[in-house]
């Protein structure tokens, strides 16, 4: 349980990153599948190189806002579809993570690592390790939600909210989707770089499903704590992140086959999106609408009679 | 203040549906000019808008905002100096920000932006002052989405917004079009009151003869792509709404000889 935790608390890194595109720029970007490889393939190679760990993690976040950067282009410069790019992407990336790790997997077993003196003391899956991802997690959290207050921050929001406003205001909308796609797949990267570390090993395998994995975060945090504002969405994408590793860890406790995991996790996804869509359910959304509106327009002094 | 010259559009060259927008259109407004455009669907009013704002690129001549050619400009580029309010209520605000974000977007308007936080107390004490100005109660809800306001509501801060950081030119397109008639009028109140306090350069298109009458210090009426009539602060003190709808017809009339002849 307290490794799921822990996972899940690193996992959100990167889906704060999935947050950023899908949820700010209104973009679905399938880059993560691939930058999030890259990410534990700088790291890996780098880590078994000699060169320390935190240089290492580093250059993994750079690499993966070097992918984001590709996508954006794609799109802002070639006009290709942002599905597409970000698909194209990914595919391209499979080439260029062997190209880094010169094979399919790169073990990391006796190397030393950012989480390695968690390992000698012997915390990892205690309350102690819990809290240092939490407390990494939180301060990744804070930048970014200050980020999206800043000006810069405000224009990337206006972007996936209404670009033609936002461009009547002097903004390029494609110099914010480049940043963020950016900014994204780094964390994203940076996110990958610490499981290759927690694990042991980068894989050329290991990002297939991740953006499934962080929608599913981004989409049940808000279900459960809403989205009034940056910073509640923002710390609701956390949340989920750890709730999604839970749930799957007791899935997997219940007795499923992991090699069901992914299907499971895409019903996961489809079900939270499409559920709030049906007849009762929005009815239901409705009634609750109307009973905030009502709380926040009744007189503190109800009127008699 | 604003300069076009000899401006042509054409929307579909070359193939059947070809069809002149603006045809060598100039146009020169003075600083502190209010014109209003009138004339009827696909009079080229808002083809006019879009060349000014850039958001449609003129096939041939030139666009000059105080004395800087801006033809080749992009949209973003040029609204540093252009201010400008939609007919769509939704179009000009971001509905899932709050207004005090949205205003700070719009105070940042061509400026470099960095990351200084948007929204400062000291924003927030002009951002009140300017919304009571609105009388729209806007000023106690500085932290609500603008999608919870009406559409009145939302007009009258995408005017505010298009204004209060004092761009050249200000330009408004059927902006109360989209409005019932109660909020029409207000928005319409606050448009004369606003470009009167910032002095601004105006470029209004509307509908609504009265309204084309009652503000700006110039009327111009446009039909297939040309300005047609163009009145000035005396002439159109004299105009009369009846007498617009004459002159329309005239113009109507002579188009339909023009082509009986050809």
């Amino acid at each position: 349980m307290m490794i799921a935790v822990e996972l899940g608390l690193i996992y959100a890194v990167m889906a704060l990153g999935v947050y950023l595109t899908f949820r700010i720029l209104d973009f679905a970007d399938l880059t993560v599948d691939g930058s999030f490889t890259t990410g534990a393939s700088i790291a890996a190679v780098g880590i078994v190189s000699g060169m320390p760990p935190a240089l290492a993690t580093s250059l993994a976040l750079l690499g993966g806002m070097a992918a984001g950067l590709v996508t954006g282009l794609l799109h802002t410069r070639g006009r290709i579809n942002g599905l597409l790019a970000g698909i194209l992407t990914q595919i391209a990336l499979y080439s260029v993570n062997l190209r880094i790790m010169g094979k399919a997997n790169v073990p990391l077993l006796r190397e030393s690592t950012l989480i390695t003196p968690l390992k000698d003391a012997d915390l990892v899956g205690t309350w102690a390790s819990v809290g240092m991802f939490l407390a990494v997690a939180v301060v990744i959290l804070a930048l970014l939600v200050w980020f999206l207050h800043t000006d810069i921050g405000l224009a990337m929001r206006a972007t996936g909210d209404n670009p033609d406003m936002i461009r009547s205001f002097g903004v390029n909308t494609d110099h914010q989707k480049l940043l963020g796609l950016a900014l994204s797949n780094g964390l994203v990267a940076l996110c990958g770089a610490i499981i290759a570390q927690y694990q042991g090993f980068a894989d050329i395998g290991m990002g297939i499903g991740m953006i499934v994995a962080g929608l599913a975060s981004v989409i049940i945090g808000q279900a459960v704590l809403g989205r009034s504002s940056v910073a509640i969405a923002a710390t609701a994408v956390v949340l989920g992140s750890v709730l999604y590793r839970v749930v799957i860890y007791l899935a997997l406790k219940a007795g499923l086959n992991p090699n069901d995991m992914k299907l499971i996790s895409a019903v996961l996804v489809v079900l939270a999106l499409v559920v709030p869509q049906w007849k009762g359910f929005a009815r239901m959304g409705g009634f609750m609408r109307r009973r905030m509106t009502a709380m926040a327009e009744t007189p503190l002094v109800e009127k008699e009679g | 203040m604003l300069t076009i010259e000899n401006v042509r559009m054409t929307f579909f060259p070359g193939t059947l549906n070809a069809r002149v927008a603006l045809d060598d259109v100039s146009l020169q407004l003075a600083p502190g000019d209010f014109v209003t455009v009138i004339g009827s669907n696909g009079a080229g009013k808002s083809t006019l808008l879009n060349v000014v704002a850039g958001t449609l690129r003129a096939d041939s001549g030139t666009v000059r905002i105080d004395g800087r050619d801006v033809t080749r400009m992009s949209d973003h580029q040029r609204a540093r100096y252009i201010g400008r309010v939609f007919q769509n209520p939704a179009a000009g605000t971001a509905p899932h920000m709050t207004i005090e974000e949205n205003l700070a977007m719009a105070l940042e308007r061509g400026r470099r932006r960095g990351l200084r936080l948007g929204v400062t107390n000291a924003k927030r004490a002009r951002f009140r002052q300017e919304l009571t100005a609105l009388e729209q109660g806007l000023e106690t809800r500085l932290g609500d989405w603008v999608s919870l306001l009406s559409g009145g509501q939302r007009q009258a801060l995408s005017l505010l917004m298009a204004t209060f950081s004092e761009p050249k030119i200000l330009l408004l397109d059927e902006h109360t079009a989209a409005l019932d008639p109660q909020r029409a009028a207000l928005v319409t109140r606050l448009t004369a009151e606003i470009v009167e306090r910032f002095g601004l350069t105006t470029l209004m298109v509307t509908h609504n003869m009265d309204q084309a009458l009652k503000l700006g210090n110039r009327l111009i009426m446009m039909h297939e792509g040309r300005i047609v009539l163009d009145l000035d602060a005396e002439a159109k003190s004299k105009m009369t709404a009846k007498g617009l709808l004459a002159e329309f017809e005239k113009v109507k009339g002579d188009a339909l000889d023009d082509s009986l002849l050809q």
